[in-house]
């Protein structure tokens, strides 16, 4: 077990260190000197060569890679030339909007997604199975940006039940604040929850048909027991990898959802420094997305050790 | 093609994706009005005999408009899988027929792509070259190739365990024919499924990546596009992007109910493996 | 009044009737078996007894047990099924729930029994009674070896104290020591515990040495019943007389070229294979093939022979070149080679027989596309020439060469077999080494299979390398037989010899795990 989790601990850190050396030296491809551009057209040779220098922009970039990767595990994400602020703090604000809308919505997804994939499984067949399948179907395919729009007509605008958008922060009203996210969260949880549905339905069907099952059955259970005593746990395994991807995306797909309803997460701090090509912060802020992708998929690889002994002992899935 | 009959879903999903793929293919030659065609008096106008969704805020003609952003659509999802396909299947299959250190290389090359979602490559060819068609269909490509390598590694490798394989490797065979010859014609199945998929996802991303404006420009037009212009309007002319959204909608579904379709019809057996992932 | 009495039995499925007129009584202790091939409908009958037919199956007929119908009632049926029959099925690896370790499992079969038997008093009694040990209870089923998963499913289906044992070819998928230990445990429970047993097998000898009757289906009916000595002894149907004839391997002598010069020598050959990734948890490289050295004279036939993993498949795979040795060297007709580097000049002259016939042609391809592969080895022949050998070759195995436009799937079993057999013979080689030949085949065709190679070898003059852990059949077709264990040969001799009175302690194994002749 300790094998596996250095293993996997090691394979995050090189994938991170790998991530951080293409963002790095793809936007250090790019033309433009960001001494230039801070200091403006009029500024005098000698002023840039001095911030260059005092930017350390005259390392070879190697070594500034290195510089910014040690610098990124003590906290230290650059300074934003265009905000006059720390990387990090700007980031790290914005993520209290973001991560908590990631989680309420995979959060929703999971609590509605998992049992009606259940339910349809034990109804294979029926009207109810053709009933959440169908709705399934649809959920798959409605980008969630446009049910966000679609949620904001119905609930802020007809109803006013809730804020079409905006966010008050959580220290001012933490109710308030809590509002603000509903909306957007069930318009990024509804595709997810979809797919939860399918994937858990097929999961479990596939189960059925083990032959443990059929043992379970044997030794005096009916159908049900068995299912849900031996079933839902070999069930989750596969639903477990896809909730692994889907919480990756979801992380991505809050970036979009954030400008539906003018949330001040990271997707709109990302957009204002692509536009102001603060490189800076495009860098940083690309890279806690990369951090978040690929945690998840480590937890959720540990999660599946937990439940699976065959892959506790280093065995390959 | 009588087996087609039995699976309804097949035959649905084909008929409702061609025929939007076939509206897209003819803007290309004509559209009621054109797509350029600006004119602010006749804004705004609700569904009627000749607009029969209505016009935008400029006065273009919404069934264009949809034509038009189908259109760019379908060829951004399409060059995308074709990206993924062409790229991800060789790989997959080197990895399955080599072994080794080469199948260890594509894993990890694979493991390594997937912590770029899309969004975020699209994120990074933005910030180099600015915004364009072209990165969406980068960005979602480059997404599609581990989801191909895998899926082309996966299925060769239960190929490759079976008799007739080491039959042709003592028939002096290498693994490049070995590949080519066994391995790609017993998974073409599995990699046209999982082309179907990934076509209705990359529809899906497009409409995101363009809706933030990270893809299509105008004055070209998406469907994703469309809904980016609606976005502001949308709480008083809501039809502007409810057309659209219906569109992605009715596609992506069309586009999932063939590719379920295909999976039953080309091989039974594929039936257990649900799951897909998402690309936004 | 019969513990347990079938009337009647149909089973379909839509228009395809699966199971008919099948009717049987069990007694108290009685030991009955179902003798089939594949597809016979033999498992269905013992699903259709235990109501656990698949929901599309329609059922007809009557089943008793105690003078009572079984219930229709699912929980009621679950619950009988729980109290008074035991079932051990057919592969114990996927029959066992891979995430719990197997107390915890036969834990709940104990519970579920309802005989107010203490868990933890039972447990160690019940693994003790099939043969496992206390500390066997916390492992995964992963973690054990076949037979000890097979008893495992044994001790599950004892918890209940249950009148009726039913078993679905409980040892088809286990080694053949383990196999004997398994049957002999099965007979043992039946006596001590006074169980009746319903048997279920393709395996007329594993039958016979346990059951008292016995019935012969065959395409969903019971051809024959009756006492077991009586059907196998005297048999009266045609189809009941094929199995007979084939389960003896009765294969007849044929002229044959006396045995040559060597063709084949092995010397010192080893295969090493690395364990664990590349950085972490490496282990001790695990050693498939240990220094095995033999030779194989011309147009001989070899049998090797010996338990699963013992390495002989490893051995077989650098003979022909699929695989690399990691020390010592093979020489072909006096060209020495370590496996892949096998010349081509020389690939001719070996080829290869597959086990599984389903696995051993491309499904995309022809038939007689698959069967021209190998001639990319002879350089120079025209496409008349490639037609000759391709029709050789398949009318050598006796079928018909207009089948060879056609694709895999329109062919039996017996008739894939037959036609790999044609694959490896149109390069005109000169060892075949043949990989488990008949093991996958139905009984009724093996005799087949086995009187074709016999007759081609005689015809050709082929040297054969049989890979086969069924001493009966290697007794039928080798000249010469050796024994392998943990990648060693430990013993050679002719077969007769050798199995009347073997040396080495897994030789004396083996050769006890035989199960007794029918008659």
């Amino acid at each position: 077990m300790t094998l596996f989790v250095l293993r996997r601990l090691l394979g995050f850190a090189v994938t991170l260190l790998l991530a951080a050396a293409v963002i790095f030296f793809l936007l250090d491809l790019l033309p433009g000197d960001p001494a230039q551009f801070i200091l403006g057209i009029n500024a005098t040779p000698e002023n840039v060569a001095q911030l260059r220098a005092q930017l350390g922009l005259d390392a070879p970039a190697w070594q500034r890679l290195f510089i910014w990767i040690w610098g990124m595990l003590q906290g230290d994400f650059g300074q934003s030339y265009t905000q006059n602020a720390p990387v990090a703090d700007l980031i790290g604000e914005r993520l209290w909007v973001t991560m908590p809308l990631a989680i309420l919505a995979m959060a929703i997804a999971i609590v509605v997604g998992l049992p009606l994939g259940i339910l349809a499984a034990r109804r294979r067949g029926k009207l109810l199975d053709t009933g959440i399948m169908v709705l399934a179907q649809t959920g798959i395919a409605i980008p969630n940006f446009w049910f966000g729009m679609l949620l904001a007509l119905l609930f802020a605008v007809t109803l006013r039940w809730l804020p079409p958008g905006g966010f008050t922060s959580w220290s001012e009203d933490p109710a308030a604040a809590m509002r603000a996210l509903v909306l957007p969260s069930l318009a990024l949880a509804l595709p997810q929850a979809s797919i939860l549905a399918r994937v858990m339905r097929t999961a479990l069907v596939d189960v059925q048909g083990q032959d443990f099952i059929r043992t379970a059955r044997a030794k005096g259970m009916t159908m049900g027991e068995a299912v849900w005593r031996h079933g839902v746990r070999n069930a989750l395994l596969p639903v477990l990898t896809v909730l692994g991807l889907q919480f990756a995306y979801l992380v991505a797909g809050t970036i979009i959802v954030e400008n539906v309803f003018y949330l001040p997460g990271l997707g709109r701090l990302i957009f204002t420094a692509i536009s102001q090509r603060d490189l800076i912060l495009v860098r940083g802020a690309t890279i806690v997305l990369i951090v978040a992708v690929t945690a998840t998929m480590l937890v959720i690889d540990l999660l599946y050790a937990l439940v699976d002994p065959r892959l506790r002992e280093g065995e390959q899935r | 093609m009588r087996g087609a009959l039995r699976h309804p879903s097949l035959v649905l999903g084909l008929t409702a994706s061609g025929l939007f793929a076939v509206l897209a293919l003819v803007s290309l030659v004509w559209t009621p009005y054109a797509i350029a065609d600006i004119d602010i008096g006749r804004r705004f106008l609700g569904p009627s005999l000749n607009h029969w969704f209505g016009t935008d805020n400029l006065g273009r003609d919404m069934v264009s408009l949809i034509m038009s952003g189908t259109l760019t659509s379908f060829v951004v999802a399409a060059l995308a899988v074709g990206i993924g396909a062409g790229v991800g299947v060789p790989l997959g299959l080197a990895a399955a027929a080599w072994g080794g250190v080469v199948e260890w290389a594509v894993l990890r090359l694979s493991d390594f792509v997937f912590a770029f979602p899309a969004i975020i490559v699209a994120i990074l060819i933005t910030t180099l070259f600015g915004p364009s068609a072209i990165n969406a269909i980068l960005a979602i490509g480059i997404f599609n190739i581990p989801v191909f390598a895998r899926v082309a590694r996966g299925g060769a490798l239960s190929i490759k365990t079976l008799d007739f394989v080491a039959a042709a490797r003592l028939a002096g065979l290498g693994n490049w024919a070995i590949a080519f010859r066994h391995l790609l014609p017993n998974i073409a199945s599995l990699i046209i499924v999982q082309g179907t998929i990934q076509l209705s996802l990359g529809i899906l991303a497009e409409a995101g990546l363009s809706y933030i404006g990270l893809g299509t420009q105008p004055p070209a037009t998406s469907l994703g596009l469309l809904l980016r212009d609606a976005q502001s309007l949308f709480l008083l002319h809501p039809s502007l992007s409810l057309v659209p959204g219906l569109a992605i909608v009715i596609i992506v579904v069309a586009l999932n109910l063939a590719g379920d379709g295909l999976r039953d019809a080309i091989d039974p057996r594929l039936k257990q493996q649900g799951g897909t992932g998402v690309a936004s | 009044m019969s513990l347990l009495e079938v009337q009647n039995l149909a089973v379909r499925f839509g228009d395809h009737t699966a199971v008919a007129d099948v009717s049987l009584t069990l007694e108290r202790g009685e030991r009955f078996g179902i003798i089939g091939e594949s597809g016979s409908g033999k498992t269905l009958t013992a699903l259709a007894i235990t109501g656990l037919l698949p929901e599309s199956a329609v059922m007809a007929g009557a089943i008793r047990i105690d003078d009572n119908p079984i219930p229709s009632d699912e929980r009621a049926m679950a619950r009988l099924r729980g109290k008074r029959i035991g079932i051990v099925f057919q592969e114990p690896m996927t029959a066992l729930n891979p995430l719990m370790p197997i107390g915890e499992q036969i834990g709940e079969a104990i519970r579920l029994s309802d005989i107010g038997g203490v868990e933890h008093i039972e447990l160690p009694l019940l693994l003790g009674e099939v043969g496992l040990e206390n500390r066997h209870a916390q492992r995964f089923p992963h973690q054990l070896s076949g037979g000890q998963r097979q008893r495992a499913m044994i001790a599950m289906a004892l918890a209940s104290q249950p009148d009726i044992l039913i078993a679905d070819e409980p040892t088809s998928a286990l080694d053949l020591i383990t196999q004997r230990l398994v049957l002999d445990l099965i007979a043992e429970l039946c006596t001590r515990r006074k169980m009746a047993l319903l048997f279920i097998s393709h395996d007329l000898k594993s039958v016979a040495a346990l059951c008292s009757r016995v019935a012969v289906m065959h395409d969903g009916r019971f051809v024959e019943v009756g006492k077991t000595r009586t059907v196998f002894g005297e048999p009266r149907e045609a189809y009941t007389k094929l199995l007979v004839a084939a389960a003896e391997f009765k294969t007849p002598l044929r002229d044959r070229q006396p045995i040559g010069e060597t063709l084949l020598e092995v010397r010192g050959l080893t295969r090493d294979y690395r364990q664990g990734g590349l950085l972490f948890g490496r282990k001790k490289p695990l050693r498939a093939v240990d220094s095995v050295c033999f030779s194989i004279g011309q147009a001989e036939s070899v049998a090797l022979v010996g338990p699963s993993g013992c390495g002989k498949s490893t051995l077989a795979r650098m003979i022909v070149g699929l695989d690399n040795a990691s020390g010592g060297q093979m020489a072909l007709s006096g060209q020495t080679y370590h496996g892949r580097d096998l010349p081509t000049g020389l690939r001719r002259d070996v080829s290869l027989v597959f086990q599984d016939p389903f696995g051993s042609f491309d499904p995309h391809l022809t038939i007689g596309q698959s069967l021209a592969e190998p001639l990319r080895l002879e350089q120079g022949l025209s496409l008349d020439q490639q037609n000759t050998r391709l029709i050789e070759a398949v009318q050598a195995v006796g079928l018909d060469p207009q089948m060879m436009g056609r694709h895999p799937h329109a062919f039996s079993g017996g008739q894939r077999q037959r036609l790999a057999i044609a694959r490896a013979l149109v390069t005109r080689p000169k060892l075949v080494v043949l990989d488990e030949p008949v093991s996958a085949l139905d009984m009724s065709v093996r005799a087949d299979v086995l009187a074709l190679l016999a007759q081609l070898q005689a015809e050709f003059g082929l040297t054969y390398l049989i890979i086969s852990h069924d001493l009966d059949m290697v007794r039928a077709i080798a000249d010469r037989v050796m024994v392998m264990d943990a990648g060693k040969i430990v013993e050679t001799g002719e077969p007769n010899q050798l199995f009347a009175a073997p040396q080495h302690a897994l030789t004396r194994e083996l050769v006890e795990a035989r199960l007794p002749e029918l008659v």
